[in-house]
């Protein structure tokens, strides 16, 4: 295909002065638009990280797939698992709209040259765990995720309005199920109880380090990928969080928690970040289960792959 | 705390040494190409592109569009085209290929102001 | 209207309250059917015969489901997924079916009453009063047994279902009606991989080879019919699986031949066995990893 010649080609100032433009105005960058080798690099890496975090968060709570307590429990789990696979898919589709490969980057997964989520590295010990994980984890991802929908790179905005519309159904399924388990047992009350306190921090440590711990989040902002502070989404959570808390009638884990009637926003404990590094660095209980399951499923089932690539080989024009 | 980021949708990510991705990384192993599937989300709707997928062949597009993007009774009918076989105009070619309509205002809806007493506009 | 995303079109079509991600269009399969069980049927069979096909379900849907999380490409882990769902729902149809005309076995003598009957009878019954056959019970094996053992369950399935829906229990028939179009889908899945597996790679082609003989022995109690089924097929209510043979048979033959699989000798007919409660210890374990939780918390609401 030849394209109509420009009678002068744009040189790198003014792409870069075009660029800086539709970010200004608001404007969405699309796949072959030029873009700075940062914001691609940046992109990549983030979306993919995401998208690992999806897949591998498919496991944690799909450790409950065959032992789920009731028949319409297990269809709710299986549907949320399912679309945890979708969300990876579509983001490591946004990924190849900016020239990554799927295969490629799941490699990397797999050799952990990539990461995902810390926070999937943390065992599910009761069901009580898959409503906490609705309610807390997909919680906090939703506001983590819910400014994405505006990301300056489209295919990624796009991608996150669809996850975002069913996140909700995640957090609700959640929020639902830990309701029905206080009003059940005792022992089913401490279930929730003890799935908080051990889920509560890890959550309050999704939204990432202190703003002036960040050294990376100014130029992502300039860019238009990242929306907010860590910290403001972090207080967006524990405001939005306490008082769903308390209709529940659990006790968050963090005796500082209360309400500042100035500002009408919740005061929290400080976080300990070392229980986060422990995990972080590879001591987390699961990280090398998590990596392991992912290795395997693509390993054991390369022949499958291949097979159908041959069968479309010898049958294309047929 | 500057080894943890927060970017991507479930935060706290550690960071560290990781491998830049390059463009066109595709291996030489033999992975299934990718897809582009538009989905008619009701009767009276345009195709509308919804997302991408790899399959190994069309049939088997059609099937895993059908199971990822039409599982909340999303649509009413999919296309599927192999991503390689889409001619797009290039975004350098954008001024002379759109430019020329941007005068035309008065091809868009907007162009005639009706006051807002007029009924069914 | 400007419509950004094929979501915001969707949404307007569905109410506009951004709520088509929990599902829109949903019909309540039973809505307006008679459930009450038509003349010169016995509930006693009725109930036998919805555990049979329930069960059949319930186990499939359960033997899918281990592929979550393990499937190399995603497009197929989502594939597992929506038709364990499907397995799923008729699972449920038919169990609670079942519980409503009152057979409910030893499940209520260990079920607290506030339990719904589909969860009492998945939950609470032991192997020997399940009723599938081994044909869904046995292990799923690599993913070409997988597939084998998916396509002969759909294409069984769905000759049965396609004929159920003349059953003159309305339930029975409704359930059927709705469940056909997902069946079709299965048997028309699993047939593709299996082309693909038979006519793919020397390694893919073994595999799947491998994949139909285990499960060709699996078939020789399929078409035999307890004494259940012999009434209720004399009372307009059930499909006598015999009926179905020849369709099976040449549906899988087709499909082998095209894949370049031998198809290997029928096994000869057997007495039903899963039908009856006789089990491998396979299913001992799968109904284990199922009914565990629930059995720690027999007092416990979900």
């Amino acid at each position: 295909m030849s394209a109509p010649a420009l009678d002068r080609p744009l040189d790198e100032s003014a792409l870069q002065g075009r660029f800086d433009a539709t970010i200004a105005a608001g404007h969405r960058i699309e796949p072959r638009d030029w873009m700075p080798e940062g914001y691609r690099k940046t992109l990549v890496r983030q979306i993919a990280q995401h998208a690992h975090s999806e897949i591998i968060g498919m496991q944690p709570e799909g450790d409950w797939l065959l032992a789920a307590p009731s028949l319409r429990r297990k269809a709710v789990l299986l549907a949320k698992v399912q679309d945890e696979a979708g969300h990876g898919l579509y983001l490591y589709s946004a990924a190849e709209t900016l020239g990554a490969d799927r295969a490629d980057l799941t490699d990397k997964l797999i050799e952990r040259r990539q990461k995902y989520s810390s926070i999937f590295n943390y065992p599910t010990l009761t069901y009580a765990d898959v409503g906490v994980i609705g309610w807390l984890v997909d919680g906090a991802a939703i506001c983590n995720q819910v400014p994405l929908c505006r990301s300056s790179y489209g295919p990624y905005a796009r991608a996150m309005i669809r996850v975002c519309k069913e996140e909700s159904f995640h957090q609700r399924q959640g929020y639902e199920l830990l309701m029905t388990m206080m009003t059940g047992t005792a022992e089913q009350q401490a279930m929730v109880q003890d799935a908080v306190d051990r889920w509560w921090w890890p959550s309050l440590m999704m939204f990432g380090p202190p703003d002036d711990e960040s050294p990376n989040s100014a130029q992502s902002m300039a860019w238009g990928i990242k929306r907010h502070s860590n910290d403001e989404l972090r207080q967006r959570f524990v405001d939005m969080t306490v008082p769903q808390a308390e209709v529940l009638g659990v006790t968050l884990p963090d005796p500082e928690l209360a309400l500042d009637r100035d500002t009408g926003r919740y005061r929290f404990g400080a976080i300990d970040w070392s229980e986060l590094q422990r995990v972080i660095s590879g001591q987390g209980p699961c990280n090398d289960e998590r990596i392991a399951r992912r290795r395997a499923a693509r390993d054991d089932n390369a022949w499958v792959t291949e097979a159908a690539t041959a069968y479309a080989e010898k049958h294309a024009g047929v | 705390m500057s080894d943890l980021t927060a970017e991507g949708g479930h935060g706290a990510v550690p960071t560290g040494p990781e491998v830049p991705v390059e463009p066109g990384a595709a291996t030489t192993r033999r992975d299934w190409p990718l897809y582009e599937v538009f989905v008619r989300g009701k009767r009276g709707l345009n195709h509308v592109h919804v997302g991408s997928l790899h399959a190994p062949d069309e049939e088997m597009a059609v099937h895993a569009a059908r199971d990822l993007y039409t599982r909340r009774n999303e649509g009413v009918s999919i296309w599927v085209v192999r991503a390689a076989d889409i001619t797009a105009s290039s975004p350098d070619e954008k001024d002379p290929m759109f430019t020329p309509s941007g005068d035309k205002v008065y091809r868009h809806p907007t162009f005639y102001e009706i006051p807002e007493n007029v009924p069914h506009m | 209207m400007h419509e950004e995303t094929v979501y915001d079109a969707l949404d307007s079509a569905h109410g506009g309250e951004g709520q088509w991600a929990f599902g829109t269009g949903f019909d309540e399969p039973l809505a307006g059917v008679d459930t009450t069980v038509p003349d010169g049927i016995d509930p006693a069979d009725l109930g036998e015969y919805c555990l049979m096909l329930g069960d059949d379900a319930l186990v499939l849907a359960q033997r899918l489901t281990e592929w979550m999380t393990a499937a190399r490409e995603l497009e197929e882990e989502v594939a597992f997924g929506n038709t364990a769902l499907d397995l799923l729902g008729q699972a449920r149809l038919l169990l609670a079916r079942a519980g409503s005309v009152g057979v409910l076995g030893r499940s209520r003598e260990r079920a607290t009453p506030s339990i719904p009957d589909e969860d009492a009878l998945a939950y609470f019954r032991d192997p020997d009063e399940f009723r599938c056959t081994a044909l869904v019970a046995a292990p799923g094996g690599d993913f070409g047994q997988t597939m084998v053992r998916l396509l002969a369950a759909s294409t069984l399935r769905l000759a049965v279902f396609t004929r159920l829906r003349d059953s003159r229990d309305p339930v029975l028939a409704a359930i059927a009606a709705k469940g056909v179009h997902e069946l079709t889908y299965h048997r028309d899945h699993a047939a593709r991989w299996v082309l693909r597996l038979g006519d793919g790679t020397p390694e893919s082609h073994r595999r799947a080879q491998a994949g139909v003989d285990a499960v060709w022995p699996l078939l020789a109690d399929v078409f035999s019919a307890t004494d259940v089924e012999r009434r209720l097929v004399a009372a307009g209510v059930a499909v006598d699986p015999a009926a179905t043979r020849s369709e099976v048979t040449a549906v899988l033959t087709q499909v082998l031949g095209q894949a370049t699989l031998r198809v290997p000798e029928w096994p000869a007919d057997v007495p039903p066995r899963g039908r009856v409660g006789e089990h491998s210890p396979d299913l001992t374990a799968l109904l284990a990893t199922l009914q565990g939780l629930a059995r720690q918390h027999p007092a416990a609401t979900w």
